[in-house]
């Protein structure tokens, strides 16, 4: 059984995904700080930046309900920014009063909630357009093109190739945990067994897939060699940008800079 | 069959030289394991330019072992020679460029993003201009018979697809002996028999070891048993193969 | 999806100020960095293989998880069980790795704050976890109760710490108000990490049986793991002293943040002082929004006729 949806990559043949990796990394991660620069409040702003990732989404032949959908199973993280509703001191918007505790939901914290939440949303939505539409490979070459250290590119890349491997080990290790302790029965009446008998087994099968990968490096290792690994990290150099690619680059940058100046005028 | 393709990998301008030279010469070659364990035991084989040799033998008989010596990947006591040329540190890099080194796990030889990334590793290692490596990359796959498969990912390979990959790997850094080990090992009967046709059509010296007799039967016409890390016989295929009782005593079935 | 995880520190973009997301980012640039410069000088030529695999090994590890205490699932971040087999410099290494790519391919965890993120889970942990695995170890004297007791209490110590380092950075940022946010994620971390604890103990038992010679008893330390002791050492004092003074203090680090000037900075960019007048007419907050939704339907609209026609024109399909 192969784990495919380890790999988010949507291929379709539209003009995003011709687009150069490098630009859209790059246009992706301006597209994050712009989000993350744009005042609380600024709702025209974040309405403007929300159409441009669904508009990117329809351009690449994909459903902008893909990205909601995706977006929504990242966020349960709001739940810290909740206490913002009632902190941040301003008009009182939302009085309650829950047993003897009384509190009130104000204006500006509902509205730094608010953004707080819009934004990591549309973010999220822009880095999953970005790994929807270009292929990992391409990626890792658009890292090393924004000079990301090259050990890390190349262990990034390793983990990448054998990560489909290992998840397959992993889950071939928790079926069998499955079939024994069904079979075994020892624990059925515990639901499971006590908490040090799981995390026994679990770690045990952590510990065999470490051991494993440990082992599988040897052998990976002895390849490289055969091959003439000398310890450098070499790489074929990475071509150049046509004219084209950087237009649409600094097209790209010059639009959501003036995103933030519009931004900057509320 | 198709018509073998005729490309600067398939064709060795040198082989009228190389016709009556020596591709591999082992002598009197011992290794220890650290824990002290016999591995090999005065092994002695010469093996000619052009020459298909097959290793069998139980497990644990050293055939690995042996195979690991040939690119210096192991060293042990006595000497090992590569188209006349020893293995010395000073000369490692220049032999493992002569001999491809074909492991029994394509997974674990495959370790890039892409195909085209995992054929050019060699060649890049070697040193070659970029114009270079992708004629390379090519005629490897072309060898093999993979055209088309440069941007794949081989995860989503199939074993039998693993392998020729694996051995395009080796095939674009032009090495002199292809050393094979079990290159038949988990491969379904179609994937199979279009390995052993592949490895019929490859002009290369070759050395593997193997437990798959019928293929040994069909390919390679030189024989060595290799047992608890000695010699044990060495001559044509189809004596060996009617020796019966030879073949029981070492483990082996016959045909 | 495969993101059903207790574990809750992996922060997303948003969530912190830009000035915090930037501030961690320049700091685990620079302690990255050095970490590249001498993680070659431990495991050689073979480093590389060996960390892309582990690497590998905790992502595909973090399928396995189990139930702690009813709904909590004990899941893996593998910190401490990866300074322990391999060393704190490759640990890093790894986990930095691990930690990008979920942020990267499964948005877990934002891209501006992995800066921030790479130093919870990347740096302080591992850092944290080698110092008390390293400090144990020499207090059993390399005794077999020193590496259990060890590992365990190094796993949960590097979860419950790399906690408390997130929640000082979104109180920080003014997201979380600090009374709330240390003390929420400490107690949820402290509580998680026991999980990590027995997974990383049970990984070990297992490797001492299997593989004795992975696990290095010697107390002697390699290249340098000594500055990582210490600086294990540091971070962990720094927070155990800062977090519960903040979190007794609501405002607490708002009020110092303000003292300092920079919380102004934060929320009320320099830039809104640019005068009003400059754009008369949109002046007018709820026009301009309307505004914008118009020009933002029109850009979807326009996209969607985009696209469908070049869909008509172009080839179809891909590969």
């Amino acid at each position: 059984m192969h784990i495919h949806f380890l790999d988010p990559y949507q291929a379709r043949s539209s003009p995003i995904h011709r687009l150069d990796a490098r630009v859209k990394l790059v246009l992706a991660l301006a597209f994050i700080l712009t989000s993350a620069l744009v005042p609380p409040g600024a709702w025209s702003v974040l309405i403007l930046l929300l159409a441009g990732v669904w508009s990117a989404a329809v351009l690449a032949y994909l459903d902008p309900g893909y990205l909601i959908k995706r977006a929504f199973l990242a966020l349960p993280f709001v739940l810290a920014a909740l206490p913002l509703l009632l902190t941040v001191p301003g008009e009182a918007v939302l009085p309650f009063q829950i047993a003897s505790f009384q509190g009130a939901v104000t204006g500006p914290g509902l509205e730094r909630f608010i953004s707080i939440s819009l934004k990591s949303w549309i973010s999220i939505q822009a880095a999953i357009l970005l790994t929807a539409t270009t292929s990992f490979p391409n990626l890792l070459q658009a890292m090393r093109a924004i000079r990301i250290p090259r050990l890390l590119v190349a262990v990034v890349g390793l983990m990448w190739r054998y990560l489909f491997v290992l998840a397959d080990e992993a889950l071939r290790l928790a079926r069998a945990r499955e079939a024994r302790s069904s079979a075994g029965g020892l624990s059925r009446s515990r639901s499971g067994g006590t908490i040090g008998w799981r995390a026994r087994v679990t770690g045990g099968m952590a510990g065999n897939l470490f051991v494993r990968s440990i082992e599988r490096s040897d052998r990976i290792y002895l390849a490289m060699i055969a091959r003439g690994y000398d310890g450098e990290i070499r790489g074929l150099p990475l071509r150049r940008m046509t004219g084209r690619q950087r237009a649409i680059l600094a097209a790209g940058l010059g639009t959501l800079f003036l995103m933030m100046v519009l931004a900057a005028l509320f | 069959m198709l018509p073998l393709q005729r490309n600067e990998l398939t064709r060795m301008p040198e082989e009228i030289d190389h016709r009556d030279s020596t591709a591999l010469e082992i002598e009197s070659l011992s290794f220890h394991y650290p824990d002290g364990h016999a591995a090999l035991q005065d092994i002695s084989l010469r093996v000619r330019a052009g020459e298909k040799t097959a290793l069998v033998g139980p497990n644990g008989a050293g055939k690995s072992t042996l195979l690991l010596h040939v690119n210096g990947i192991l060293r042990g006591r006595g000497s090992v020679r590569i188209c006349g040329e020893p293995l010395t540190n000073a000369t490692l890099k220049r032999i493992r460029a002569l001999v491809g080194l074909v492991f029994q796990s394509p997974d674990d030889q495959l370790f890039s993003p892409t195909v085209f990334d995992d054929v050019a590793y060699g060649p890049i290692y070697q040193g070659l201009p970029e114009t270079e490596i992708d004629a390379r990359v090519h005629q490897a796959l072309a060898a093999v018979r993979m055209e088309g498969y440069a941007k794949r990912t081989s995860h989503h390979l199939s074993a039998g697809e693993k392998k020729r990959i694996a051995i395009a790997t080796v095939l674009s850094m032009r090495p002199e002996i292809l050393v094979l080990d079990e290159p038949t090992a988990g491969l379904d009967p179609r994937a199979r028999r279009g390995l052993i046709r592949l490895l019929g059509e490859l002009p290369q010296t070759i050395l593997t070891a193997t437990h798959d007799l019928a293929m040994v039967r069909d390919l390679f016409p030189r024989m060595v048993i290799l047992d608890e890390g000695r010699l044990v016989a060495d001559g044509p295929t189809a004596d060996l193969l009617a020796d019966g009782k030879l073949l029981e005593a070492h483990g082996l079935e016959q045909l | 999806m495969l993101a059903v995880r207790g574990l809750a520190m992996h922060i997303p973009d948003g969530f912190l100020s830009v000035l915090v997301s930037i501030f961690f980012w320049i700091l685990s640039v620079l302690l990255i960095s050095l970490v590249l410069r001498r993680v070659g000088s431990d495991l050689g030529e073979r480093q590389v293989p060996l960390m892309g695999v582990l690497a590998a090994a905790i992502f595909a590890a973090q399928i396995l998880n189990f139930t702690v205490v009813g709904g909590t699932s004990g899941h893996l971040l593998g910190a401490a069980l990866a300074a322990i087999l391999v060393g704190p410099w490759a640990a890093v290494v790894v986990l930095s790795c691990v930690v990008a790519v979920q942020a990267l391919l499964f948005q877990d965890g934002g891209l501006l704050v992995l800066g921030a993120n790479l130093f919870n889970m990347a740096i302080v942990s591992v850092a944290v976890a080698h110092m008390v695995y390293r400090s144990i170890l020499k207090l059993s004297g390399g005794r077999r109760w020193g590496i259990f007791a060890g590992s365990f209490l190094a796993a949960w110590a590097s979860i419950f710490l790399s906690a408390l380092s997130a929640g000082l950075q979104l109180a920080l940022s003014g997201t979380s108000p600090a009374n709330i946010a240390i003390p929420t994620m400490g107690g949820i971390h402290a509580l998680i990490g026991t999980g990590e604890g027995l997974i990383t103990l049970g990984a070990l038992a297992f490797l001492g049986s299997v593989r004795p010679d992975l696990l290095q008893t010697d107390p002697a330390t390699s290249s340098g793991a000594r500055a990582i002791w210490l600086g294990g050492l540091l971070i962990s004092l720094v927070l155990a002293v800062v977090s519960p003074l903040a979190s007794r203090y609501p405002d607490g680090l708002e009020w110092v943040a303000q003292q300092q000037g920079f919380l102004h900075l934060q929320r009320e960019p320099l830039y809104r002082l640019v005068p009003e007048y400059l754009l008369p007419g949109i002046a007018d907050r709820n026009l301009a929004t309307v505004l914008a939704a118009v020009i933002g339907v029109a850009v979807l609209l326009g996209a969607s006729w985009a696209a469908a026609s070049s869909r008509r024109r172009g080839p179809q399909g891909m590969d």
